[in-house]
């Protein structure tokens, strides 16, 4: 068998980051946009802790650390928005979110 | 030329006895992790959709363990699978009416999106191609070893290296992270007040 190396990593982390994208751009429900980006940050940090298997070097588990934090600052403000805009139209459909369009 | 690209290509022109069941356990935490993540973006219902999520936060826990990185994997499934997937079936339910889940689940526009994120796929494998130059393939192979002290040393650097980085070189980098927590903290707790 092949032995694992860096690049299945990132084969496997580009699947899921346009698998992200694919989820940001096409889905309606709030709620499913965000889990998208929660998969988008996920594929980079498998990324960063690869590269910094790679070589050997422990500053790409700190960031992925760092990035994880961001995560879940996103998640909270997000859906802190999205409870604040269901409360104004009922709704969280993204195509209904139209406040700020004239 | 730089040490650290050094000491990696060294180590990788003698490898160490190499762990039998890597490929099986990747190919499966890989398989596990893109199955969910087709989940996540196809189910109708958002509950379905948090669950397989919380899969592939799994599978990728798996694969950080695989990457010797334990304290990733410890802090991807206490906060993400733990903590942020809570929050999301939380809002789920506060949130989730009948009328969504009747509702056509993608967009008027999604074959621009498709297309976009193929366009975004065929970028990333123009990248890969061109980066096997820059990334040749003696360095994209992962050192694996039996000596004890070895491992040791993949798993937590040289003397326990993380906790240094966290609280030595990267000390502002830190107190900046908790300050976005709080600022997020505070932003939760506003938007979502009935009244101010």
């Amino acid at each position: 068998m092949v032995p694992i190396t860096t690049f299945h990593y990132l084969v496997v982390a580009a699947a899921l980051f346009v698998l992200g994208v694919i989820g940001v751009l096409t889905r309606r429900n709030v709620v499913i946009v965000l889990m998208s980006i929660e998969l988008i940050l996920n594929a980079v940090n498998l990324n960063l802790v690869a590269f910094s298997r790679m070589w050997g070097n422990l500053n790409g588990q700190v960031f992925s650390i760092f990035i994880t934090v961001d995560a879940a600052a996103e998640a909270a403000a997000g859906l802190g928005i999205l409870i604040a805009f269901f409360r104004n139209k009922e709704t969280i459909n993204v195509d209904e979110i139209d406040l700020l369009k004239w | 030329m730089n040490p650290v690209l050094n000491s990696a290509l060294n180590t990788t022109i003698n490898p160490g006895m190499a762990p039998v069941a890597t490929p099986f356990f990747f190919y499966l935490l890989a398989g596990l992790a893109i199955a969910g993540g087709v989940l996540v973006i196809t189910r109708r219902n958002s509950v379905h959709s948090a669950l397989a999520l919380i899969g592939t936060l799994l599978s990728v826990a798996g694969l950080y363990l695989m990457l010797y990185a334990p304290f990733v994997a410890a802090a991807q499934i206490i906060v993400y699978a733990g903590g942020i997937m809570v929050l999301f079936l939380f809002v789920i339910m506060l949130v989730n009416i009948e009328r969504v889940s009747k509702e056509r689940r993608f967009n008027r526009i999604w074959p621009a999106g498709v297309s976009a994120a193929c366009g975004l796929m065929a970028l990333f494998v123009f990248a890969f191609v061109k980066g096997k130059a820059l990334f040749p393939d003696r360095l994209m192979t992962l050192r694996e070893s039996s000596n004890t002290q070895e491992i040791a040393t993949m798993l937590y650097g040289e003397r326990g290296k993380m906790g240094q980085y966290s609280f030595g070189q990267y000390t502002f980098t830190f107190e900046i992270a908790s300050l976005l927590l709080l600022v997020a903290i505070l932003g939760a707790v506003i938007m979502t007040k009935k009244k101010m």
